[in-house]
C-alpha cells in the first residue's frame, strides 16, 4: 500500500502535468481553427467521446504547415543553423576540453569549475552580454576599427552570424563536459604507442584520440543540437526579422497571431523532427554505460 | 604528461577568454557613468541606485525568488520520491511510461512544454499567475532533481539498507536514519538545480504566467527587446556576483569534503 502511494505521487503529478497537456496540444492542433477561436478556448468536451472526435477529425492545420512555406523555411532554416551551430561549438569545444584533459591533475578541478561557473549563470544574461558586444557601436567594432582591420563598423547583431557567435557561446560548456570526460578517460600510453609505432602526432590524433573520445563527442553534440533546435532566446534577441527560427515561429504564432492551432501543430511536428536524434542521443549514452560497467 | 605545449595552454587561454570576457564586459559597463552603454565616461555606482529604486523589478524579483524557492523545494520532494522508486520499486504496471516521463522533459524544446502547458491551464479553467508558475516549474526540474539523485542512488550499497532493516527499523525509518544521509549531497545538488533553473526560466514563464505575475527574466527580456541599458548591466553584475559566490563555495565546501573523507579512509586502513 505504502509502495503504491510512493509510486502514484510522482506518477499522477507527470501524468496530469506533462502527458495530458502534450495530449492537448496534439488534440488542438488536429482541431478546427474555428474551435480555439482566440483569446478563449472552450472547456475540454470530454462527453463528445471518441467517435465524435475522430469523426471531425483532419488534418487542415498540417496540410497549411506544408503550404504555407513561412514553416518549411523556419524548420530547414532551424536545422540548418542548428547543424552548423553545433559543428562550431565542437570545433571551438574540443581544443578547450582537450587542454583540460592534458592540464596537470591539480589545476583541472579549477578548469572544471570554471567550465561550470557560466553554466550556472543566467542564460538570458549571457546572451545579453553580446548584444553590447557585437552592436554597430558595440566593442567588437570598436576593437576591430581601433586595430585598422576595418574602417567601417560591421553589422554583425541581427544577423544569422550574430545567432550563431550567441548559440557556440552559450552551449560551449554543454559541449565541453561530455568530450572532457571522455578524454580524461583516455589512456595516454596508447598514444605513446601509436607514436612509438611511427605515427606522427597529427596522424595519432586523428587515428587514436578522435576514435577514442568519439562518445563524448556524439554526447556533446546531441547536447547542443536539441535544444539549439527550439530555441527561442537567442534568435529574437540576436538575430533579425530575417532569422527564422522554429521556437520564435511558434511563439509568434502563439502571442502575436493567437493561431493556437497552428502554433499547436507546428509544436507536434517539431518534436517529431526532434524524435530521432534523441532516440540516437539515448542509444549513445546507453552504450557508454555498458562500456563503463 | 605535466608539462602543457603550447598549443593546449594558447587553446585553453582562447578558450576561457572567450567564455569570460563578455561577461567581465558586462559588469565593467555596469559601473558606467553614462546611460551608453559602450562609451566609458567615468565610474559611478548610480546605475545601482537606480535599480534599486525601481519597483517594477524589485516587484519582479521578488516573484521569481518565491516561485525559484517553492518550486525547488516540491521538485525535490517529488523528484527524490521519483528517483528512488525507479531505483528501488523494481517491477511496476507502467514503469517504462514513468521513466519515459521523467527523462522526456530533459529535451523537450521549452516552447512546447510552455504551449502544452499553457492550454491546460486554460483548459481546467486555472487562473495564471504565481501558482501556475510553480507547477509549471515543478514539473520540469523534479526531472532534473530526480536524474541527479538516481545517479547516487544507483552507486550507494543496498545491503546498509538491508542492514538496518534487519536491525528492526521500519523502512521509513531506514531511509530517515540510513538512505537520506547518504543521497544528502546529491538532493542537496538536486535543490540547487531545481532553483537556478527556475530562477533562469524565461519561456516556460512567459507561457504559464498572467498579468499579476511577472518575474525577472520576463521583466528582463522586455527591457532588453529594446536594447541595452546599463540598469540591466547592473541587475547582471548582481546576479553573477551571487552565483560566482555560491559556485566557489560549493566547490571549495566538495574539496574540504573529499579531502576529510581521503583522511578518514587512510584513518582506517591504518586501524
Amino acid at each position: 500500500m505504502r509502495r503504491f502511494v510512493l509510486i502514484a505521487i510522482p506518477y499522477v503529478w507527470l501524468l496530469a502535468l506533462f502527458l495530458v497537456p502534450f495530449a492537448i496540444v496534439l488534440k488542438i492542433a488536429l482541431s478546427d481553427a474555428a474551435v480555439a477561436r482566440p483569446p478563449y478556448f472552450p472547456q475540454f468536451d470530454w462527453a463528445e467521446g471518441i467517435a465524435a472526435f475522430i469523426a471531425e477529425l483532419d488534418f487542415e492545420n498540417f496540410v497549411w504547415l506544408t503550404e504555407d512555406d513561412l514553416y518549411w523555411k523556419a524548420y530547414l532554416s532551424s536545422l540548418k543553423i542548428a547543424v552548423i551551430s553545433t559543428f562550431f561549438t565542437l570545433l571551438a569545444g574540443y581544443p578547450i576540453a582537450y587542454g583540460m584533459a592534458r592540464a596537470p591533475e591539480e589545476w583541472r578541478p579549477t578548469l572544471m569549475m570554471l567550465v561550470i561557473l557560466p553554466f550556472w549563470t543566467s542564460f538570458l544574461i549571457r546572451v545579453y552580454a553580446w548584444m553590447g558586444i557585437l552592436s554597430n557601436e558595440g566593442f567588437l567594432n570598436q576593437f576591430l576599427m581601433w586595430i585598422g582591420v576595418i574602417s567601417e563598423p560591421l553589422t554583425i547583431l541581427n544577423t544569422n552570424s550574430a545567432v550563431y557567435i550567441g548559440i557556440v557561446y552559450t552551449y560551449l560548456p554543454f559541449m565541453i563536459l561530455p568530450v572532457y570526460s571522455a578524454l580524461e578517460r583516455l589512456d595516454g600510453s596508447l598514444i605513446e604507442a601509436a607514436e612509438d609505432l611511427g605515427c606522427s602526432r597529427l596522424t595519432a590524433f586523428w587515428l587514436v584520440t578522435i576514435p577514442l573520445s568519439k562518445t563524448g563527442i556524439i554526447a556533446g553534440s546531441f547536447l547542443v543540437f536539441i535544444p539549439v533546435l527550439g530555441e527561442f532566446v537567442i534568435p529574437s534577441l540576436l538575430g533579425g526579422s530575417d532569422t527564422l527560427m522554429i521556437g520564435k515561429v511558434l511563439w509568434e504564432e502563439f502571442f502575436s497571431n493567437r493561431d493556437w492551432p497552428v502554433a499547436s501543430a507546428v509544436a507536434v511536428v517539431l518534436l517529431l523532427l526532434l524524435v530521432i536524434p534523441i532516440v540516437l542521443f539515448q542509444r549513445n549514452q546507453q552504450k557508454q554505460q555498458e562500456a563503463e560497467q | 604528461m605535466n608539462r602543457m605545449s603550447w598549443f593546449n595552454a594558447v587553446s585553453l587561454t582562447l578558450g576561457f577568454a572567450f567564455l569570460y570576457i563578455p561577461m567581465v564586459i558586462l559588469v565593467i559597463f555596469s559601473f558606467n557613468e553614462s546611460k551608453l552603454v559602450t562609451v566609458w565616461a567615468g565610474f559611478s555606482t548610480k546605475w545601482y541606485g537606480e535599480l534599486m529604486q525601481n519597483e517594477a523589478f524589485l516587484n519582479a524579483a521578488w516573484v521569481t525568488i518565491k516561485v525559484a524557492v517553492f518550486s525547488s523545494t516540491m521538485a525535490t520532494v517529488l523528484g527524490t520520491i521519483a528517483a528512488y522508486v525507479l531505483v528501488r520499486g523494481g517491477r511496476f504496471m507502467g514503469r517504462t511510461l514513468f521513466s519515459g516521463m521523467i527523462y522526456a522533459p530533459l529535451v523537450m524544446p521549452e516552447v512546447i512544454t510552455g504551449l502544452s502547458l499553457l492550454l491546460l491551464f486554460i483548459g481546467i479553467g486555472l487562473d495564471r499567475g504565481v501558482f501556475t508558475i510553480v507547477l509549471a516549474h515543478t514539473t520540469f526540474s523534479m526531472c532534473y532533481v530526480s536524474v541527479v539523485v538516481s545517479s547516487r542512488l544507483v552507486t550507494f550499497d543496498r545491503s546498509l539498507e538491508e542492514a538496518a532493516l534487519d536491525l528492526g527499523c521500519s523502512p521509513a525509518e531506514a531511509f530517515r536514519l540510513v538512505t537520506l544521509p547518504i543521497i544528502a549531497p546529491a538532493v542537496i545538488s538536486g535543490w540547487l538545480l531545481a532553483f537556478t533553473l527556475s530562477l533562469d526560466d524565461l519561456v516556460i514563464a512567459s507561457f504559464t504566467s498572467g498579468p499579476s505575475a511577472t518575474t525577472l527574466p520576463i521583466k528582463i527580456f522586455s527591457a532588453v527587446r529594446l536594447g541595452v541599458s546599463p540598469e540591466i548591466n547592473a541587475l547582471s553584475t548582481i546576479m553573477i556576483s551571487i552565483v560566482t559566490v555560491g559556485v566557489i563555495t560549493a566547490s571549495l565546501v566538495t574539496k574540504h569534503q573529499v579531502a576529510r573523507q581521503k583522511r578518514e579512509e587512510q584513518a582506517a586502513e591504518r586501524a
